[in-house]
């Protein structure tokens, strides 16, 4: 079937990425990132540290934003949408809106000050949510695998939980929202191995409903539940500084077996970084 | 391209296992290493010689001395409620309390004499209350502009510059109280009492048959004395001011910013990530700071007494003079009364007061606060 790949709505990418420069003040922190992430699959950021992929990431959400000498180059289609638009378009577009459409997942699990319940049902108020509240927050909290844990406790304050359950919590919050895409920054380095296994297990279910990117230190992790991995690497440039990049993009068993860079093939089989 | 069942074994065992090897051996080298090493007796020993006696000493020294000192500072304060304590028991064995606490009239120092502590109480009140209406918007107001919406700059510039208001002394405050601020509230007060003349073309409007001799509209509006607890409290709000917003912008700050990413990240606008998520996450620090300011303020003794007046009125009316509890104190202290005599007796009756009630309000922060501080790891 031909597709017309000139118009990116009809492309079976939720996210594209086209020659993204991302840079803090006048430091270039990463360069030339071409992607696509397929919907209703996992997508894995691996590579060293300070090789910017939760740089890249957190450009999908216009998180950077919030960093005040952040600055984006290049183009983010969101299901066809310029996420960074220029000129008069600028002004109408709202990274508040986005965010509801782009949930994410932080490494340190970060439930707000508050019950458990209301932390699923703030999101869904500010966002204008007009149905039965607490079945949307039974329902998130099921879709979150930690329903059975905590439903007898709704009203006591979500910083009582565990490292783990708090993460499971935060997926919950973020999938009340019902987002299409879900950010997740190394989701998982701030919990036990069990704790682990239960969130990359969650994920597997929530890949049918969702699309995912996750930034991920631990390579097995990355094997074991995505279908498509980024190698990123950094370099050093003529300033001293570090530039990350993206070194290879493909299918998880490509980057894993028979990758086509030497640098990928070095990095997963654990000979640096 | 491996075959699919050798990337289910590269899987299962995991890359990271490759490096451990080669730690291993380093690891075993070092252990060698350490165990051939004739370690203490090729050490020279004329070089190595502590004097471990003279360390000792020394040690005891600065443990006994900074003992002492710590000593000092709490005997002093010991000292201090021991004769607030004695003083007061001896003033209630010449005053039953029931008399303290029922008397409508503070009058220790005239012939009839009568001891309703509530008068003074009532004008402590009522210029703390003003002084936290102003200090506690002002202040918070402040504390959530520098820390959510300043930049790096501008925070690093207004910071200070409002700590500069906690330094003035607070007896310029008490004179900008009574010759600024007074006289410039009286201008507005007697503006505002300024009879309106009613023009004759109003006349068919029922209320001007009302003033019908003279035509003119007067509002009811209070008269302010020279002594005021308004301009005294509305100053001593701004006195404290820095201190709330000090010490709440410290409480906001120190929120962690993945709370505020969380929030944003659900698509919360700034405004609902700072009233929803920030300033609960503060709260316990932000209560902690509004109590300091409210003891601060029920203690704070200059500005009330050159602007509140020496009247002792009971009753909450802010725009007549009245006497707090500080002020009473000054004027019995400054005054000629003699030792040991029931109007001397009064001021530590009234200063034990003065201490509980700052006492209840530290004890209730100090309960608030740990009862709602969010922990974050």
């Amino acid at each position: 079937m031909l597709q017309d790949t000139s118009s990116p709505a009809v492309s079976s990418a939720a996210i594209s990425v086209e020659k993204l420069n991302v840079y803090y003040g006048s430091n270039l922190a990463v360069r030339d990132v071409y992607l696509d992430i397929p919907r209703n699959q996992i997508a894995a950021f691996i590579g060293p540290s300070g090789c910017g992929k939760s740089t890249v990431l957190r450009c999908f959400n216009r998180m950077n934003d919030l960093i005040a000498s952040a600055r984006v180059e290049g183009t983010i289609r969101f299901e066809g949408m310029d996420i960074y638009p220029t000129g008069e378009a600028a002004k109408n577009f709202d990274p508040v809106e986005l965010r509801r459409r782009i949930g994410m997942v932080f490494q340190k699990p970060n439930p707000f000050p508050k019950s458990i319940y209301e932390n699923i049902a703030w999101g869904a108020r500010i966002n204008g949510y007009r149905g039965d509240m607490d079945e949307l927050v039974e329902r998130s909290l099921r879709g979150a695998a930690i329903w059975d844990e905590v439903k007898d406790k709704l009203k006591e304050s979500g910083l009582a939980l565990s490292g783990g359950q708090q993460q499971r919590l935060c997926i919950a919050r973020a999938i009340a929202i019902e987002p299409e895409v879900i950010l997740m920054d190394e989701p998982c380095a701030a919990l036990d191995p069990i704790s682990t296994l239960k969130i990359e297990e969650l994920m597997a279910q929530l890949k049918e409903k969702f699309t995912i990117v996750i930034v991920t230190h631990n390579m097995q992790q990355a094997s074991r539940v995505s279908d498509r991995t980024a190698f990123y690497n950094a370099e050093a440039t003529d300033a001293g500084g570090k530039v990350g990049y993206l070194v290879e993009y493909d299918d998880t068993e490509v980057i894993f077996g028979n990758p086509k860079e030497e640098y990928t093939r070095d990095y997963v089989s654990g000979r640096f970084g | 391209m491996l075959p699919a069942a050798a990337i289910e074994d590269i899987r299962g065992k995991g890359f990271i296992s490759c490096r451990s090897p080669p730690i291993l051996n380093r690891k075993l080298l070092l252990l060698q290493l350490l165990m051939s090493a004739e370690t203490p007796s090729s050490k020279n020993v004329h070089l190595w010689q502590a004097n471990y006696e003279s360390a000792k000493t020394l040690e005891t020294i600065i443990r006994v001395l900074c003992g002492f000192f710590a000593v000092i500072s709490i005997a002093t304060t010991a000292g201090i409620i021991g004769t607030l304590i004695f003083e007061t028991i001896e003033f209630f064995q010449e005053v039953p309390l029931w008399q303290f606490l029922t008397d409508t009239r503070w009058t220790p120092l005239f012939a009839s004499k009568q001891f309703g502590i509530f008068v003074l109480m009532s004008a402590t009140l009522l210029t703390s209350t003003i002084a936290i209406l102003v200090a506690v918007p002002l202040g918070l107001l402040s504390a959530i502009f520098l820390s959510e919406y300043a930049s790096t700059t501008m925070r690093k510039t207004l910071k200070p510059l409002l700590e500069v208001l906690a330094g003035i002394p607070s007896v310029v405050f008490g004179y900008f109280a009574l010759l600024t601020v007074t006289p410039f509230l009286q201008e507005i007060f007697d503006f505002v009492r300024t009879p309106i003349p009613i023009p004759a073309w109003l006349d068919f409007l029922p209320f001007t048959q009302y003033y019908e001799p003279d035509f003119f509209l007067e509002l009811p509006f209070p008269y302010l004395e020279g002594f005021n607890a308004l301009s005294a409290g509305l100053v001593l709000g701004i006195s404290i001011t820095p201190l709330v917003a000090s010490l709440s912008e410290d409480a906001i700050y120190s929120v962690p910013q993945g709370l505020r990413d969380g929030a944003y990240a659900l698509g919360a606008t700034k405004r609902e990530t700072i009233l929803a998520v920030v300033i609960p996450a503060a709260l316990s620090g932000i209560v902690a700071s509004i109590i300091l300011a409210i003891s601060r303020a029920v203690g704070e003794t200059m500005i009330v007494t050159l602007a509140a007046g020496q009247n002792p009125n009971l009753g909450f009316n802010p725009f007549v003079p009245v006497m707090t509890m500080t002020a009473y104190i000054v004027q019995v202290s400054l005054g000629d009364t003699a030792v040991g005599t029931l109007p001397y007796k009064t001021i530590f009756a009234v200063g034990m007061t003065l201490f509980l009630m700052t006492l209840t309000l530290n004890i209730f922060s100090f309960w608030f606060v740990r009862r709602f501080r969010e922990r974050y790891e």
